[in-house]
């Protein structure tokens, strides 16, 4: 099931299906190695509302709650 | 001269590596129009002498943000492109690095932090990856130095490959999946004691606690080291030259010329925080103590930048300053502004929209007492109890919040949410830290001790012929009537102008009331910064900005200090 990274647990691990937004949104996330395909951890959620840090390729990206409800993601079975 | 333009992602160490192939001289400037940084400096090629740039880094050759398009700007005047891979990040980097490939320029790569790959278990395959690409790639620990001399020793072997064409963005991920499955393999990739612990740092509930230890820490050592400079090499340096100030003053005899320059003479001695001259106070100012805490500061900057923590910190105070129109790394000036608010002004510079520099820099300006002044604070208010001096700084951060929840939501202008890489923690360079700090530190010599000067002059003479005083006067009924103060402490709060410190010392005489030696110090610190920020302001904010400003700062004095009086002493 696709759901928002933003509604994902910190640890749990997520392939990323969709990015949804303009063309500069899309390529601000995919130059950082944010892209269709990637798996990515969620390592820490900060308390309300504040900005999530994922992890990904061993790399941690902190990206505010607005862009992570434009970041579509699919559980890891 | 030919010029060699470093380019890079974000934290690859580049500048690192800047500061290798650098000599001495180095440059830090800002870019025409913007307030990006970058730095400039020589280096030997053979025996021709060639230009260094160190461009800001850059995920793509497509800008989404001023600092990408000054660097994308950097790489159109470049005759040799390095391109500077972290190594322990290969494919991401390879982004970049094949757009400067499409581009016809030409391209030698530094493959940085190697040192780092082995213990990652990451192995790549040098020899392959220069065959497959078409350029020189040179492994790099720019750290320690391994690989640098050779980098230079292959630079003119820079070219710019046939075979790559431009391409889009999707063709090029797939080709970079292609490159990377042929020259690197990872074995393994265990969790250690250290990841741990570079998770509780970002955690909140373990990240608040250790970013309020590392805040403090850092305080203590910048006092420590201002503290050494001052008793060490400036009072020294002031005391050698009392002698000649006391032969101007002599030489001068009573007058205006005497007042502009040495101010009044203390017990027929000049004393360098009161005299209040151009030549005496104004010259013991700026270098005898703000100086040595600048040099302190931009040294223990350095090195919470080049260790990783400062991603860390923004993502902690995101949730908040999000909340005030700014996003994380607001947290920055702030930290800055409590040692001394010039620096801190000067950090405001670091947020990305014009919207959010000026709500920070405004906040700064109103609510973030300096180093200088908090001694005062403590020193005044101390004899009377903790609470007096809870109630000032209580009150100061319920207006640094109050006043960013209003200005996030006036202020028009975007305020784009935090998006920011955390690097790995690294062990700074002391090389690289040392540059920085004397670059910043000539950029306050010349570009803001300037200003100050002038400020200290322009109120010299405002004292001098009696202005303040009147000014003083008219402004007697306001402190009085609206702040419940006495009159004579218009004039004290006046000179705050030019020193905040000095003008809470001469409330001092005044015998107030605990309270309202409460609403004074508050006042002060609120309605305008020193005469120092007050002129980086200006230069960072603009005449236009720097006036708004302004008149929220006034405007703020006014009602925090009429409520204040209200609340604390009734009608």
């Amino acid at each position: 099931m696709e759901i928002q990274i933003a509604d994902v647990h910190a640890g749990e691990e997520v392939l990323i299906t969709r990015l949804i937004g303009g063309y500069g949104f899309w390529r601000r996330l995919t130059a950082m190695g944010i892209r269709e395909g990637k798996f990515v951890k969620v390592v820490v959620r900060q308390p309300f509302g504040g900005p999530i840090v994922v992890e990904i390729d061993g790399r941690c990206v902190t990206m505010g709650r607005g862009m992570c409800r434009r970041i579509m993601v699919m559980l890891k079975e | 001269m030919r010029k060699v333009v470093l380019m890079g992602n974000p934290n690859v160490g580049k500048s690192v590596v800047f500061s290798r192939l650098t000599g001495a001289k180095v440059i830090a400037s800002n870019y025409p129009g913007t307030t990006v940084d970058f730095s400039k400096g020589r280096l030997r090629i053979g025996g021709e002498l060639a230009e260094v740039i160190d461009a800001p880094g850059t995920y793509s050759l497509e800008p989404t943000n001023k600092a990408e398009e000054v660097a994308l700007n950097m790489y159109g005047v470049a005759d040799i492109v390095v391109d500077v891979i972290d190594a322990t990040n290969l494919e991401r980097n390879l982004f970049l690095t094949l757009e400067l490939l499409e581009r016809k320029k030409p391209v030698i790569a530094a493959l940085n932090m190697w040192d780092e790959t082995k213990h990652l278990g990451i192995d790549i395959d040098v020899g392959r990856l220069e065959e497959l690409l078409g350029v020189p790639i040179v492994p790099t620990a720019a750290l320690s130095g391994e690989g640098i001399e050779k980098l230079v020793s292959r630079l003119n072997e820079a070219r710019s490959p046939e075979e790559i064409r431009p391409t889009s963005d999707e063709a090029r991920w797939i080709e970079i999946g292609h490159l990377v499955k042929k020259v690197q393999r990872i074995t393994h990739r265990h969790h250690t004691k250290w990841d741990r612990f570079i998770d509780a740092t970002i955690k909140p509930s373990t990240g608040i606690p250790i970013a309020i230890g590392i805040i403090l820490l850092s305080f203590w050592i910048v006092i420590l080291i201002g503290e050494t400079l001052i008793s060490y090499i400036f009072e020294p340096l002031f005391s050698f030259y009392r002698p000649a100030a006391m032969a101007v003053s002599d030489w001068l005899g009573p007058g205006l010329l005497h007042d502009i320059l040495i101010g009044k003479l203390i017990g027929g001695e000049i004393d360098y925080v009161q005299s209040m001259g151009m030549l005496t106070t104004g010259l013991f100012v700026p270098f005898g103590m703000v100086l040595p805490y600048i040099v302190a500061f931009y040294l223990m900057l350095g090195l919470l930048e080049d260790s990783g923590y400062l991603p860390r910190l923004a993502t902690l105070t995101d949730t908040v300053f999000h909340k005030l129109g700014m996003h994380g790394h607001g947290i920055v000036p702030v930290f800055l502004g409590l040692g001394c608010n010039v620096p801190g002004a000067l950090a405001s510079r670091t947020l990305e929209t014009r919207k959010q520099r000026f709500i920070s820099a405004t906040l700064m300006a109103i609510a973030v007492p300096c180093m200088a002044q908090t001694a005062m604070i403590f020193g005044i208010l101390g004899p009377y109890g903790l609470s007096y001096i809870i109630l000032v700084f209580g009150t100061l951060m319920i207006v640094f919040l109050a006043g960013g929840l209003v200005l996030g939501r006036c202020v028009k202008g975007e305020s784009p949410e935090i998006l920011l890489e955390i690097p790995p923690y690294r062990r700074p360079s002391i090389v690289a830290i040392s540059k920085k700090t004397w670059m910043r530190v000539r950029w306050f010599l010349t570009e803001a001790i300037p200003y100050l000067f002038l400020g200290v002059l322009l109120i010299n003479v405002l004292y001098s012929v009696g202005f303040l005083e009147w000014l003083g006067h008219v402004f007697a009924p306001v402190i009085s009537g609206w702040f419940g103060l006495p009159e004579e402490s218009s004039t004290a709060l006046l000179i705050g102008f030019l020193r905040k410190d000095l003008a809470v010392g001469m409330l001092l005489p005044l015998a107030m009331a605990p309270v309202q030696l409460v609403i004074a110090t508050t006042v002060l610190a609120i309605y305008f910064p020193c005469v120092a920020t007050f002129a980086v302001l200006v230069k960072e904010l603009g005449i236009e900005d720097m006036i708004k400003s302004t008149v929220i700062m006034v405007v703020t004095a006014l009602v925090v200090g009429g409520v204040m009086r209200l609340v604390l002493i009734g009608m």
